[in-house]
């Protein structure tokens, strides 16, 4: 039994190295500083994912800075709050909200922002990944503010420290770099977000740094790459992904020794 | 403070309902619950059915799940009951890794490498041995139903195997010492933990179902995107993120865009009510097994 369990085991790290393998192999031979820094082109003409790496980080910065915050906020009350009948409640629909398909948030924001305004916008596109931010972060942010050891709070508290006083003080600090490396993972996960920025964000072939128009992200651009009919696309395709899968293996690989070292 | 944003939680998700529900009014007055049995998708004629994107959901996730749950049950018993913990943290780590990599490389990957080896290699062998099941009649051409299955199995592999680890890990060593102590065979053992977290391991399916379902880029670009309903694995379907994600930015006409949000209403509350039972699964599992003072 042992055997088939330990080939399955090895069998689903194969697919994950071959996958691995199989991009770098295909991706490395079109990276270059051109197709880092120029905007799509017409098929034949060259150009590259300048745009797209910029929109991605527009975006990105955006949801980060409204997701984070509140999610920080959300964690930190179902920790030291969240034993009551609310709290519970709020814990589950936030489990639950994080296995809501990342294509709902799109449609939800399109019907609020998008059909309002009458445009495709990088606020739109960041609302959704700032939706899909909040209860990933706040359960991390949970579960990281539980590891802060009970002692601490009694020490503070006895020394006549107000609640408030004591969770921002002390218990936050102390958690905090837990906090932060999940935090770092929810943005690796957005950053790999293509179905909730189609339609509010969009796609653009241009650099751009205005909110209110049509925003270029990798991932729309690598989707739009693989499904176009050109070789020499899906070359780009292959490289774009390259950068991509860098930056998120990157953040989960470096956020793993980080905490291997600290817990 | 706290309270605020912590209600604000509920808040989204209230007014995602509401909303979502407002902006597909229009086809709920129109078409009512025969727009989930209604097998046309004609949108220049105004008909919408969404039958055909039922069928090719579910069809893709049942298949994923016929792959995926045996697999990672295995692997989990192998990184909890049998590898050592050298080896257990980092094949963990690297199962884990899978579900990192974004849906759309999953797709690109699919299209250039999985979609070719299936038409070349794995369907001409299916249809050799078991032609004569409807299931694997038709052209193979690496594009349709069972590609969009095997790529949705390797997604959601990571995520039922992290869960099952977590669940047998929950099991407490004492039973395993009871039954070794009573002069079981490891594998025996294994099927009495197993058995004991027999509940958790539903949930981690449950949760592996609830991702197929709403898994949107890679099976948009596997499944071949043919709203029909056929018996045939090879040949193309689609799915109700799929519909969503290809045609929502097309839309023209009120009552378009208002069927395709109350597909993705009804993908919304379906992965609600399947995500939230895994989860109560998953915590019946954890606090039986809570350590006793």
């Amino acid at each position: 039994m042992t055997v088939t369990t330990a080939a399955c085991a090895f069998g689903v790290v194969a697919v994950l190295l071959v996958i691995l393998g199989f991009i770098t192999y295909q991706g490395i031979s079109s990276v270059s500083w051109e197709f880092l820094v120029d905007t799509p082109k017409p098929v034949g003409e060259g150009g590259g994912i300048g745009n797209a790496i910029v929109g991605s980080l527009i975006l990105l910065g955006l949801a980060s800075a409204v997701g984070i915050p509140v999610g920080v906020a959300v964690g930190t009350y179902l920790a030291e709050l969240g034993g009551n009948w609310f709290g519970k409640t709020v814990r589950f629909v936030a489990d639950t909200m994080i296995g809501v398909p990342s294509i709902v948030f799109g449609v939800f924001i399109y019907g609020l922002i998008v059909v309002r305004q009458g445009y495709f916008s990088t606020l739109a596109g960041s609302a959704a990944l700032a939706l899909i931010m909040i209860p990933i972060v706040a359960r991390t942010t949970e579960e990281m503010i539980k590891l802060v050891p009970n002692t601490m709070r009694e020490g503070a508290l006895a020394l006549g420290a107000p609640q408030w006083r004591v969770t921002v003080d002390i218990v936050l600090p102390a958690a905090m770099a837990g906090i932060a490396t999940g935090a770092m993972l929810a943005v690796a996960r957005v950053l790999g977000e293509t179905a909730p920025l189609l339609f509010t964000a969009f796609g653009s072939r241009f650099y751009n740094i205005y909110l209110d128009e049509p925003m270029a992200s990798l991932t729309v651009q690598i989707y739009h790459y693989a499904i176009s009919p050109f070789e020499e696309w899906h070359a780009k395709a292959w490289a774009a992904t390259l950068v991509l899968i860098t930056l998120i293996l990157g953040i989960n690989i470096l956020v793993r020794f980080v905490t291997r070292r600290r817990f | 403070m706290l309270y605020i944003c912590a209600g604000s939680v509920l808040a989204i998700t209230l007014t995602m309902v509401v909303a979502m529900t407002q902006s597909s009014w229009l086809s709920i007055k129109e078409f009512g619950l025969g727009f989930l049995v209604g097998q046309v998708w004609d949108p220049v004629k105004g008909e919408f059915g969404a039958l055909p994107f039922i069928w090719g959901t579910i069809a893709s996730s049942v298949l994923a799940l016929i792959i995926a749950v045996p697999l990672s049950v295995a692997v989990a018993i192998f990184l909890v009951e049998q590898a050592p913990r050298s080896l257990a943290r980092p094949l963990g780590f690297l199962v884990e890794l899978l579900a990192a990599i974004p849906s759309v490389v999953y797709g690109l990957w699919a299209i250039f490498v999985l979609a070719p080896l299936l038409r070349i290699y794995v369907q001409p062998f299916l249809q050799s041995l078991f032609g004569w099941l409807p299931l694997f009649q038709g052209t193979a051409t690496g594009i349709g139903l069972l590609t969009g299955g095997v790529v949705l199995a390797i997604m959601i592999t990571p995520i039922i195997t992290a869960v099952t680890r977590d669940v047998l890990e929950a099991v407490p060593v004492t039973q395993r010492e009871a039954s070794l102590a009573l002069g079981a065979t490891r594998w025996e053992t294994t099927k009495i933990v197993l058995s004991n977290a027999s509940s958790g391991i539903a949930g981690a399916v449950i949760l592996g179902l609830g991702r197929a379902i709403g898994e949107t880029m890679a099976v948009t670009m596997v499944i071949g995107n043919r709203p029909q309903i056929s018996a045939s694995l090879f040949d193309p379907a689609y799915s109700i993120a799929s519909v969503i994600a290809n045609e929502f930015t097309e839309a023209t006409g009120d009552l378009y865009i208002s069927a395709l949000t109350e597909m993705g209403l009804i993908l919304f509350i379906v992965t609600f009510v399947v995500t939230g039972l895994a989860k109560l699964l998953i915590m019946s599992v954890a606090n039986r097994n809570l350590p006793q003072n």
